[in-house]
C-alpha cells in the first residue's frame, strides 16, 4: 500500500508538474476568436473603410501570419509603389491592369505574380503557396477583399481608388440600409449595426479595432471627464456628438455625427448600458 | 471443453462489442439522407447523365425553334431537332423521377449557435474532448500492446525459450481489461458526438457511412481475435497449435490496424479534407476522402506512438510489480520485464520525431496557413512544451539506462561515460528547447532584444534543433550500448574482436562531425535548401544506430563474461524512471492530441464545415493543460485499475491453489 501510494504521488507531482509548467513558466497567449464577417452599416466613410481593410488584414485575414518581418512572405507596405513594375514585368501572368486590380488579382490568384524567392519549392517561383482568400479557412468576402485593397493603397502611399460596396458588391457584407434594419436585440448587436467593432474594442465586440478609444475601460473613466457630467450623460454626448470631447491621440471628424438619427432609443441604451458594464434593464452589474 | 467455458465467459464483452457496433450501425443507417457510398456514386453518376441529357435537350430544342424562324429548311431541322431535343428531355424528366426522392449528397452544413444541443450540466466540448482523449489512450495501448506481444511470442518460439512466451502471455493478461476500457470510452465519443454535434455526425455518415459500419463490423474480427488469442493460449501452447496461436495474434494485429487507419481517415478528413466538391458533398469515391494528404503520415505516427505507448505503459506495469514483489526471483523476473518494456518504448520513441517530422511536413504542403498556424502561430509555445516533455522522457530514460549498470558486476570501468554523456545529453536538450519565434509582449520584446535572442536566438532555428535532435538521439542509443556491453568483452582475438570497438567508435566521431558539421553549414545557405539538410541528418543517424549494431553482434559473436548479470539487482528509484516515462508519454500524448485537434481551429472539417458553436474558440495553452491534466489523472486511476485485475486473478488462483 505505501508503494502504490508513493507511486500515485510521484505520478501526480509529475502531471500537476508539467500543467503548473504550462501555467506559470510560459506566457499566456489568448487566440483570436473565430472571425466573424466583417459588416458595412450605414454610412461609412474611406477612412473607416481603410480601418476596416486593416482590421481584416491583421484578423480574419490572417495575413500578417506570412506577410511579415519573418520572411516567410514578402512585404506588403509597399506592394501599392511597386505594382506598376509588376504589371510590367514578363512574369507576370494575370490580367490586372491597375494597382487596385493588381492587389484585388494576388488575393484570389496568387500565383499570377510570384516575387522571386517566394515560390513553392520546387516551381522556379510559378506557383505560390498563398490560398486563395476568397475561399477555404479564410473565406473573405467581396467587401472584405476591397477594404483590405484599400488599406494597403493607403499603407502604400498611392491614391486610394478602391469604391466602398453596397448592394450585391458587398457580397455578404451588403449595406444593411436597402430595407429598415431591425432594431438589435442586444448591445453585442447593436455595436455590429452600427459599426463601432470597426474602430472600437469592447468586451462585447468579438474583434474590434483600434481607431478609435477602447470602450472597456470606459465606465470607470466616463464620469470624470467631463465636470458636472455623468458617466452615461458623457456616453450619450460622445456617440450624438463625437467632436464634443475628443480623447488624448484621436482626430475629430472620424466617427459618423449621424448616430443620433440611426439608433433607436433602445439602441442608444443598450450601448450606453454596455459601456457601463450595466444591464440596460434594471441597471444591474453584468 | 474448459477452452469452449473460457471463450464462453467472454459473452459480456462480446456482447457490449456487438452493442456498440450495432449503435454507430444504425446511427449510420438512421440517418435520412445516408446512402452506402456505392449507392451514392451510383446514383451521383446516373443522376448527372440524366440531368446531362435533359439539358442537351433543352438546348437542342432551343437551337432548333432559332433555326425554324430563319427559314423553312431549317425550320424543318429545327423542328426535328426539337422535337428529338423534348423527346430528351421528356426521357431525362421521366429517368429523374425514377430516382429515389429526397436525397441527394449532403453539402457541408452551414450551422448556427442554436443548431447545437444543449445539455443541462454538460459541456459539449468537454465531454466530446474527455471521452476521446480517454479512448485514445486505451485505444493506442491495446492496439501497441499485441504487436510487440505476437514479435515476442515468435521469439520465443523460434529461440525455445520459454521465458519469452510467459512474459508475452502476461503483456496480454494486462492488456486485456484495456480492450474493454477501450471499447466503452469508444460507445461514450459515438454517444457524445450524436449528443452534442448531430450535424456534424449526419455530415460524416454522408461521407464515411460504408466505412463507418465496416468499422463496426471489425469489432467482432477484433474481439473473435482477442479472446481466442488470449484464451487459447495455454490450449495452442505447443507443435501445430502454436503457430495457430501465432496466426490468430496475427489477425488480432490486422484486424487493430484496420480499425486504426479506418479511424484515423476520419480525423485527417476534418484536418485535410478530400474526396469531396467545394460545398463540401461527398462525390462518391469513399477512397479519395479516406486517402486524403494527412492520412498516411497519421498513421504512421500514430502506429510507432501506439507501440512506443504500450512499451512505456507495462513497463510502469513492471516497475510496480518490482517494487512490490515479494521475492528475489519475482523482483528479477520483473526487471526483466520492465526493462523489455523499456526497451520497446525508446525503441518506438526514437523513431517517433522523423514521422512527427512528416506529419508536419504534409501539414505544411497541404496548407501553409494551417502549418504556420502550428508552429509558428498560437500553439508556437506548445511545441516548447513538447520539447521539455520529450527532454524529460530522454532524461529518465538514459537515468534508467545508467542505473541498469548496477545489475552487470563489471560495469564499474563504463561509469566515467556516463557524466559526459549527461552533459551532452543536457545540453542538445537545452539547443532543442530553445524558442526561435515566438509571440511576445512589447516588455519581453524589450527583455529578449528583438524577437530573436541576440545569441541563443541562432540556437533556435530548425538547423540547431535537427542537430541538436540527432545527437541526442545517439547519445540515448549509446547509453544503451553501455549497459548491453557492461558485463561482457569478445573473446578470441579475430579482426571485429579487436578493432571493432575502435571502427565503432570511428563510425561515431564521423556522425557526429557530419551531423555538426551540416548543421552549421545550413546556416549560410536559404531556407528552402536548409530544410533538405536534415534528411541527410537524419540518414547519418539511422545508418549510425544500425552499422553500430551490427558491429556489435559481429564484436561480440564470441563473447566472456567479466563478471555476474544479477537482473533484479536495481534500485528503487530507477523504476520510478519508468513512471516517469508511462506519465509524460501520457501527457504528453494528451497534449499533442488537443494540438491536433485545435490547428483545425473554428472548422469541424477544415475550410468546408464550420463549428459555429459556442465553444468554436480555441481554448488556450494552459486550459488545455488543466484539461489533459484531469484526463490523465482519470486514466491514471483507470490504469490502477487494469494493472488490478491480472494481480486479482492470479491471487484468486493462488487462493484456489492451497
Amino acid at each position: 500500500m505505501r508503494v502504490l501510494f508513493s507511486i500515485v504521488i510521484f505520478s501526480l507531482a509529475v502531471v500537476f508538474g508539467f500543467a503548473g509548467y504550462t501555467r506559470f513558466g510560459l506566457p499566456l497567449i489568448i487566440p483570436a476568436p473565430p472571425p466573424q464577417e466583417a459588416k458595412i452599416s450605414g454610412e461609412m466613410t474611406m477612412d473607416q473603410f481603410i480601418a476596416l481593410g486593416k482590421s481584416v488584414y491583421e484578423g480574419k485575414g490572417t495575413c500578417t501570419l506570412c506577410h511579415n518581418s519573418l520572411g516567410r512572405a514578402p512585404l506588403l507596405e509597399q506592394v501599392a509603389q511597386v505594382a506598376p513594375e509588376r504589371l510590367a514585368d514578363p512574369r507576370y501572368k494575370g490580367e490586372a491592369k491597375s494597382v487596385e486590380d493588381y492587389i484585388h488579382e494576388s488575393m484570389i490568384k496568387p500565383s499570377a505574380y510570384v516575387v522571386a524567392g517566394f515560390g513553392k519549392k520546387g516551381t522556379n517561383d510559378t506557383v505560390s503557396p498563398m490560398p486563395d482568400v476568397s475561399g477555404g479557412a479564410i473565406n473573405l468576402n467581396a467587401a472584405e477583399m476591397a477594404a483590405v485593397t484599400a488599406f494597403l493603397q493607403d499603407v502604400g502611399g498611392v491614391e486610394v481608388t478602391v469604391q466602398i460596396p453596397s448592394g450585391e458588391a458587398a457580397g455578404a457584407a451588403a449595406p444593411e440600409t436597402a430595407a429598415a434594419p431591425a432594431p438589435a436585440a442586444d448591445a453585442t448587436e447593436a455595436f455590429v449595426k452600427f459599426g463601432c467593432n470597426t474602430c472600437h474594442m469592447h468586451p462585447l465586440i468579438a474583434e474590434g479595432g483600434d481607431m478609435g478609444p477602447d470602450l472597456g475601460g470606459l465606465a470607470a473613466a466616463a464620469g470624470k471627464r467631463k465636470p458636472g457630467m455623468s458617466a452615461e450623460q458623457f456616453i450619450v454626448e460622445s456617440i450624438v456628438d463625437p467632436n464634443a470631447t475628443l480623447a488624448k491621440g484621436y482626430e475629430p471628424d472620424m466617427m459618423p455625427p449621424d448616430f443620433a438619427q440611426q439608433m433607436t432609443v433602445a439602441e442608444m441604451n443598450m450601448i450606453v448600458a454596455a459601456i457601463l458594464n450595466k444591464d440596460a434593464a434594471g441597471g444591474k452589474p453584468q | 471443453m474448459n477452452f469452449l467455458i473460457r471463450f464462453l465467459k467472454m459473452a459480456p464483452r462480446l456482447a457490449l462489442a456487438a452493442f456498440l457496433a450495432a449503435l454507430v450501425s444504425l446511427w449510420a443507417a438512421g440517418g435520412d439522407r445516408f446512402h452506402l457510398p456505392l449507392a451514392a456514386a451510383a446514383w451521383a453518376q446516373e443522376n448527372a447523365a440524366v440531368e446531362e441529357k435533359a439539358a442537351e435537350g433543352e438546348s437542342a430544342a432551343v437551337e432548333g425553334e432559332k433555326a425554324a424562324a430563319e427559314g423553312e429548311k431549317a425550320a424543318a431541322e429545327g423542328e426535328k431537332a426539337a422535337a428529338e431535343g423534348e423527346k430528351a428531355a421528356a426521357e431525362g424528366e421521366k429517368a429523374a423521377a425514377d430516382q429515389p426522392a429526397g436525397w441527394a449528397p449532403m453539402a457541408a452544413p452551414k450551422l448556427e449557435t442554436k443548431d447545437y444541443p444543449v445539455v443541462s450540466g454538460f459541456n459539449s466540448r468537454l465531454s466530446v474532448w474527455f471521452a476521446a482523449q480517454l479512448h485514445l489512450f486505451f485505444a493506442a495501448f491495446v492496439l501497441g500492446v499485441p504487436i510487440f506481444v505476437w514479435v515476442i511470442e515468435l521469439i520465443g518460439l523460434l529461440s525455445k525459450d520459454v521465458r519469452y512466451d510467459h512474459m508475452a502471455h502476461e503483456f496480454m493478461k494486462v492488456s486485456m481489461t484495456g480492450f474493454s476500457l477501450a471499447a466503452s470510452f469508444g460507445g461514450l465519443l459515438a454517444i457524445m458526438l450524436i449528443i452534442f454535434f448531430p450535424d456534424f455526425m449526419k455530415y460524416m455518415t454522408s461521407v464515411f457511412g460504408g466505412v463507418m459500419i465496416l468499422y463496426a463490423l471489425l469489432f467482432f474480427a477484433e474481439s473473435f481475435f482477442v479472446y481466442t488469442y488470449y484464451y487459447g493460449w495455454d490450449r495452442m501452447g505447443s507443435g501445430g497449435l502454436k503457430w495457430l496461436h501465432l496466426g490468430l495474434g496475427l489477425g488480432l494485429n490486422l484486424a487493430g490496424m484496420i480499425l486504426m487507419v479506418l479511424s484515423n481517415s476520419w480525423a485527417s478528413f476534418m484536418m485535410a479534407p478530400s474526396g469531396i466538391g467545394p460545398d463540401g458533398a461527398f462525390l462518391g469515391d469513399v477512397w479519395a476522402a479516406i486517402k486524403g494528404p494527412l492520412w498516411n503520415p497519421l498513421n504512421l505516427h500514430r502506429f510507432i506512438a501506439n507501440i512506443a505507448y504500450g512499451g512505456s505503459l507495462t513497463a510502469a506495469y513492471a516497475a510496480f510489480k518490482f517494487l512490490t514483489a515479494g521475492s528475489d526471483q519475482e523482483r528479477a523476473h520483473y526487471d526483466w520485464m520492465g526493462y523489455t518494456s523499456f526497451i520497446i518504448a525508446i525503441a518506438g520513441l526514437l523513431p517517433l520525431p522523423f514521422a512527427g517530422y512528416w506529419l508536419t511536413k504534409e501539414v505544411y504542403d497541404y496548407s501553409q496557413q494551417m502549418g504556420i498556424t502550428l508552429m509558428g502561430g498560437v500553439f508556437a509555445w506548445l511545441f516548447i512544451l513538447q520539447a521539455v516533455l520529450i527532454g524529460a522522457i530522454f532524461l529518465s530514460a538514459n537515468y534508467y539506462l545508467w542505473c541498469s549498470l548496477g545489475r552487470a558486476e563489471a560495469s564499474k570501468r563504463l561509469y566515467a561515460m556516463i557524466q559526459p554523456l549527461g552533459i551532452i545529453i543536457v545540453v542538445a536538450f537545452l539547443i532543442w528547447f530553445t524558442p526561435h519565434t515566438l509571440i511576445m509582449s512589447s516588455w519581453e520584446l524589450t527583455q529578449v532584444g528583438g524577437a530573436h535572442h541576440p545569441v541563443l536566438g541562432a540556437l533556435g532555428v530548425m538547423a540547431a534543433k535537427n542537430t541538436a535532435v540527432n545527437i541526442l538521439i545517439i547519445a540515448t542509443f549509446l547509453s544503451y550500448q553501455m549497459f548491453r556491453r557492461a558485463n561482457i568483452a569478445p573473446a578470441g582475438s579475430g579482426f571485429w574482436a579487436t578493432h571493432g570497438t575502435t571502427i565503432q567508435a570511428a563510425v561515431y566521431a564521423a556522425a557526429l562531425i557530419n551531423i555538426v558539421t551540416l548543421g552549421i553549414y545550413s546556416y549560410f545557405i536559404p531556407a528552402n535548401v536548409r530544410i533538405g539538410l536534415s534528411v541527410p541528418q537524419v540518414s547519418t543517424t539511422a545508418v549510425t544506430l544500425i552499422v553500430c549494431t551490427i558491429l556489435d553482434n559481429l564484436i561480440y559473436r564470441d563473447q566472456r563474461a567479466l563478471g555476474v548479470f544479477r537482473w533484479g539487482h536495481m534500485p528503487v528509484r530507477s523504476q520510478y524512471a519508468l513512471f516517469m516515462l508511462a506519465v509524460s508519454f501520457t501527457w504528453l500524448m494528451g497534449l499533442m492530441g488537443y494540438c491536433r485537434s485545435a490547428i483545425r481551429q473554428h472548422w469541424h472539417v477544415y475550410t468546408v464545415f464550420r463549428d459555429n458553436s459556442l465553444d468554436a474558440f480555441t481554448p488556450t495553452l494552459p486550459f488545455a493543460a488543466f484539461i489533459v491534466t484531469i484526463i490523465v489523472v482519470i486514466f491514471m486511476a483507470l490504469v490502477f485499475f487494469m494493472f488490478w485485475m491480472p494481480i486479482l486473478a492470479s491471487k484468486k488462483k493462488e487462493g484456489g491453489a492451497h
